[in-house]
């Protein structure tokens, strides 16, 4: 089920980010439990200092459910080393940890933001959590599907 | 000759503190116990200002490699008005066991009053925590949280696994920063 497609970019102080394309398919397999694969482009630069060892980056789904005011679930993520290549292009890619709601919340919800964030590693100092610009909203469908197809 | 050496060494040490009247004595143990009270305010302090019962901890396993390692220092906070966040780095305790853990939140679930379960993961492990916690725990709440670390220095905390490991090392240490600070003539 292709459920969205968007397109955008953000700049921000100290880095380029851009954020090229998202597509997102989402299978619910039962009430909890749901599949999202992810077509994104991700041009980190100028992040890396001297002082950077390394990012660890994450793609976080957050939303609201009648159980739980707030909720957050890391879907995706990827540890960056100083000198690794900082362009990230990854296509059809699987969530790598299960999705699973607390309770039976992902079912027509119809608000599921994305965002993508990164923790800085220094070589020594302080571990600042950055959040990218730009996230993409993801609503899930009203009904589940019975048959697996991922 | 080893022996004869060390010997006349304690010896000199000896006459030193035999030169010394009994004022001068009593000078520097109050120094010393100055020096152990200043130590223990700024611990404190610390504690107060982080709101951590532990605001300094060392890493003592290899789970959230490559970022942190064994011996790596961790400065942490622990204030209410700092909500619990995925991506966060925290030191939690499992309710029964002593030693603290280091890792990385992966997923919160947080009820409009507050009220916050979230699992973790180690960077460097393949499976999330619930393996850890205890038996029948499913997800770790603010209680067990010890600290969210902000800031770290690598390596320097070498020498508290050392002393931990070698108990010998750690008297050694004392015993010898006590004569220092005892015999020391200023």
């Amino acid at each position: 089920l292709r459920k969205n497609v968007e397109d955008f970019t953000g700049p921000r102080e100290r880095s380029d980010l851009g954020f090229v394309t998202f597509d997102i398919t989402a299978d619910i397999l039962n009430g909890k439990k749901c599949m999202v694969f992810f077509l994104t482009c991700i041009h980190l630069q100028s992040i890396f200092d001297w002082n950077v060892k390394q990012l660890f980056l994450y793609l976080s789904a957050e939303y609201s459910t009648k159980n739980n005011a707030l909720n957050q679930v890391v879907l995706w993520d990827k540890i960056m080393l100083r000198g690794d290549n900082p362009r990230l292009s990854l296509k059809d890619m699987k969530s790598k940890y299960f999705f699973f709601d607390d309770g039976n919340g992902l079912k027509g919800n119809r608000n599921i933001t994305l965002t993508l964030s990164w923790n800085v590693v220094p070589n020594a100092g302080i571990l600042p959590l950055v959040t990218g610009s730009g996230h993409v909203s993801v609503p899930f469908p009203d009904t589940y599907e019975t048959t697996k197809s991922y | 000759a080893v022996a004869v050496a060390a010997a006349m060494l304690s010896l000199d040490f000896l006459d030193d503190v035999r030169r010394m009247n009994k004022r001068q004595l009593y000078y520097q143990v109050l120094n010393f116990g100055m020096i152990v009270s200043s130590a223990l305010m700024i611990w404190k302090g610390l504690m107060v200002v982080t709101g951590s019962e532990s605001p300094i901890v060392v890493v003592l396993s290899g789970s959230m490699e490559p970022a942190f390692h064994r011996g790596d220092l961790l400065f942490l906070t622990n204030r209410i008005e700092d909500p619990i966040r995925v991506g966060e780095i925290v030191v939690f305790r499992i309710e029964g066991r002593e030693i603290p853990i280091v890792h990385r939140v992966l997923k919160i679930h947080e009820k409009q009053n507050g009220d916050i379960k979230f699992l973790t993961k180690g960077d460097n492990n393949a499976v999330d925590d619930r393996g850890l916690y205890k038996q029948g725990q499913h997800w770790l709440e603010k209680k067990d949280v010890v600290g969210r670390a902000r800031g770290f220095v690598p390596y320097i905390g070498i020498v508290t696994i050392l002393m931990n490991d070698y108990p010998k090392f750690k008297y050694a240490v004392l015993f010898l920063l006590g004569l220092f600070v005892l015999v020391h003539r200023e």
